[in-house]
């Protein structure tokens, strides 16, 4: 195919991608939520100590980030052709693809392909959380049942979920008992809190569910491009459930999630489980291509879905962010984070990476809540050195205030340097971050600093910032001044 | 915009993302794979490490000489009484067992394979320092589904068929076949981060080790 005239920038993403509010504003409002912050705490703790464990044990791990970014980089510059040969190869073995620009598209294709089925098994995939399939379904009398424990528990609870790789970390194990009791059917009214208890009792539950199945529905966390083979990595054993049992498989695919041979497995296999669980390799990963007479699906579908992917691809620094794998290695290390929880981001996608992927695939003009989470960071550089595809989210997150405020009226620039300047300019913070390798390492990086946009020029001051406050960032954040400042310059036109 | 589904969904995905390329051309780029390949362990390191990592993820592992695989499978189910397999596993490995032996079919139904009290296999690959072993569906591992239903998987790992690292095992796979990795039984960590094992997976895991070989 080839050009007409001069190319368009391609259209914003649909779906589940913003909240109602602006990041303060939400997270004004879970900062409240005691159960959520130490629970939260908790789980960051463990699983940051799990990470960095697993992934010291590699002698090899910077070789294997910068193989793993360089393959993501080179897999965005050959997206067309990688994503033909990778149709050709899924169709020579049986399978269907079907391409959805955008989030309605996909919802319609998938309804489409149920044929009658009023039933559906799901796993964890947060592409259909993306497009709102369950809800799309459910307006046209479908039941998606979620199969991964931590989603099943979101879904009883009529919730969101709080983390990518823990989503219903916000609950404790009495409320989910409870919720169980009230929602599950059939379960053992003498049903207790022990997380094993509750586990069993998922499980008799979700058992005559996958048996009984027509239709699966998952994600991908690998599309291979060489050979049409896509790779589902998990560890309750519910997706292979899912790809195993019903007779048909429909798979919703990001564009981004391409490889393009086979081999770059060896990457990515040792880079996922290390920054995700912390754990040498997960319990199950599955691997199938096309349709195998005899085992498994008799039909499978592929979907690909665009979604403003293409819009960030437009982007030649914000690209990067479609490297990302979906570990959430930068949640569990991200102060910010582990203070708000995922639900204050108001997309799919929370976190770091939520922070520069959402306004990217969904836009961020004017008064739109995205346009608030580029400043949802102290740019202490954390995720940048936790993250396995080596995504640079500080000087994203930066990149994008810039593309915001150069977009932004007059009057939304000064209020946004007043909020950048609120949340930067903790010198405490600051000097410990720095001593902390983390940004240390970014502004040892020639350029790095020069790189920054005019209107955050003075921010490069930042120790010279007036008065800065005796509190660390933390403190900071948790103060009602803080809560009172960002709610005010939200008001004032950030969100 | 164009049609939704069909030639035209591809025509318009594939026509934005080259126009997206276009506004901000990439720059050609190299893949530096300056990471560990084709790393050699001696035999008995690469087992004693695969024993290791496997008993970290709570596998039951049992060590054994070739020539004592079947008395070995026997001992570890002890009272099971209806055991399935593959078509294609070395049927002498059960012979001790004196259980009723169900070899899967494809027309096997799920009920039957829910009944069953173990399932016995061989194994393609397995990966030392994850402590993985990867299932590609050959004659002696049966489809898919005769691995997953059953609640306890009794797996036999060849000690000619354990490589050190990620790369070397995954040099080794037919991409084409459908292929489980299975690192462990499976767990979960979703409630208040305490880990339960065995949730939709076999909750135990029993592996075979073969050393002799
Ligand atoms: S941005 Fe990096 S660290 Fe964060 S979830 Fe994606 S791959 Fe993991």
């Amino acid at each position: 195919m080839t050009f007409l005239g001069t190319p368009e920038v391609p259209p914003r993403g649909t779906g589940n991608l913003r909240g109602t509010q602006s990041f303060p504003e939400a997270a004004h409002d879970r900062l409240a939520d005691s159960q959520l912050r130490r629970n939260l705490g908790k789980a960051t703790r463990t699983i940051r100590a799990k990470r960095l464990a697993a992934a010291g044990e590699l002698p090899d791990w910077e070789a294997l980030r910068d193989a793993g970014s360089a393959i993501k980089t080179q897999v965005l510059a050959n997206l067309p052709e990688l994503l033909e040969t990778f149709e050709q190869r899924v169709t020579e073995r049986g399978g269907t693809v079907h391409w959805a620009p955008d989030a309605a598209a996909a919802n319609e294709i998938i309804t489409g392909l149920l044929g009658g089925a009023r039933e559906v098994v799901k796993v964890k995939s947060m592409a259909t959380q993306e497009i709102g399939l369950n809800e799309h379904l459910e307006s046209a009398g479908i039941s998606a049942f979620e199969t991964d424990l931590a989603e099943l528990i979101v879904q009883l609870a009529g919730d969101t979920p709080s983390h990518i790789l823990v989503p219903a970390i916000h609950r404790n194990r009495a409320e989910i008992r409870e919720l169980f009791l009230r929602a599950m059917p059939g379960v053992d009214p003498d049903l207790d809190d022990d997380p094993a208890n509750l586990a069993a009792a998922a499980r008799r539950y979700l058992r005559q569910k996958f048996m009984a199945a027509e239709v699966a529905i998952s994600g991908a966390n690998f599309g291979i491009a060489e050979t049409g083979t896509l790779t589902v990595v998990e560890s309750e054993g519910n997706g292979r459930m899912c790809l195993t049992m019903p007779r048909k498989l429909i798979t919703l695919m990001g564009i981004e999630k391409l490889l393009p041979r086979f081999a770059d497995l060896e990457v990515f296999l040792q880079l996922l489980p290390r920054s995700s669980t912390g754990e040498r390799m997960n319990p199950y990963t599955s691997m199938w291509t096309g349709v195998t007479p005899g085992d498994g699906p008799e039909e499978f579908h592929l979907v690909l879905l665009d979604n403003g992917r293409s819009a960030t691809l437009a982007d030649e620094i914000g690209r990067s962010a479609l490297h990302c794998i979906r570990c959430s290695a930068c949640l569990n290390v991200c102060p910010v984070y582990e203070r708000t929880g995922g639900h204050a981001y108001g997309s799919t996608y929370p976190g770091p990476i939520g922070a520069v992927l959402s306004p990217q695939l969904a836009g961020m003009a004017g008064t739109d809540p995205n346009a608030s989470l580029p400043y949802a960071s102290s740019l202490c550089g954390a995720c940048y050195d936790a993250c396995p595809v080596k995504i640079d989210i500080p000087s994203l997150l930066v990149e994008l205030r810039h593309q915001h405020v150069r977009e932004a009226a007059p009057r939304g620039e000064a209020a946004i340097m007043k909020a950048a300047a609120a949340a930067m300019g903790d010198s405490r913070r600051w000097e410990l971050a720095q001593r902390a390798a983390g940004l240390g390492r970014l502004l040892a990086r020639d350029g790095w600093i020069r790189a920054l946009p005019p209107p955050l020029r003075g921010w490069t001051g930042a120790r010279d910032l007036p008065a800065p406050p005796k509190q660390t960032f933390r403190q900071w954040w948790a103060s009602p001044q803080a809560r009172e400042e960002l709610r005010r310059e939200a008001e004032r036109g950030l969100g | 915009m164009t049609g939704k589904t069909g030639t035209t969904g591809k025509a318009t995905v594939l026509g934005r993302i080259r126009d997206a390329l276009a506004i901000a051309p990439p720059a050609p780029v190299t893949v530096p794979r300056a990471y560990r390949t084709g790393t050699e362990l001696p035999s008995p390191q690469r087992i004693a490490l695969l024993a290791e990592r496997l008993r970290d993820y709570r596998a039951s592992v049992h060590e054994c000489r070739a020539t004592d695989t079947a008395a070995t499978i026997a001992r570890i189910l002890g009272p099971a009484r209806r055991i399935g397999c593959p078509a294609g596993l070395p049927r002498d490995w059960l012979a001790e067992t004196g259980a009723e032996i169900r070899v899967d079919g494809p027309e096997t139904s799920v009920a039957a394979l829910d009944a069953l009290d173990a399932v016995v296999t061989g194994s393609a690959v397995s990966c030392a320092e994850t402590g993985t072993i990867f299932l590609d569906a050959g004659p002696d591992q049966g489809r898919r589904a005769l691995t997953l239903v059953p609640d306890k998987h009794l797996c036999v790992v060849d000690a000619s068929s354990v490589v050190a690292g990620v790369p070397e095992a995954i040099a080794r796979l037919e991409p084409a076949r459908p292929i489980t990795l299975i690192s462990g039984p499976s767990a979960t960590s979703d409630i208040e981060l305490e880990r339960v094992e065995g949730v939709h997976g076999p909750r135990t895991l029993v592996v075979v080790l073969r050393t002799d070989r």
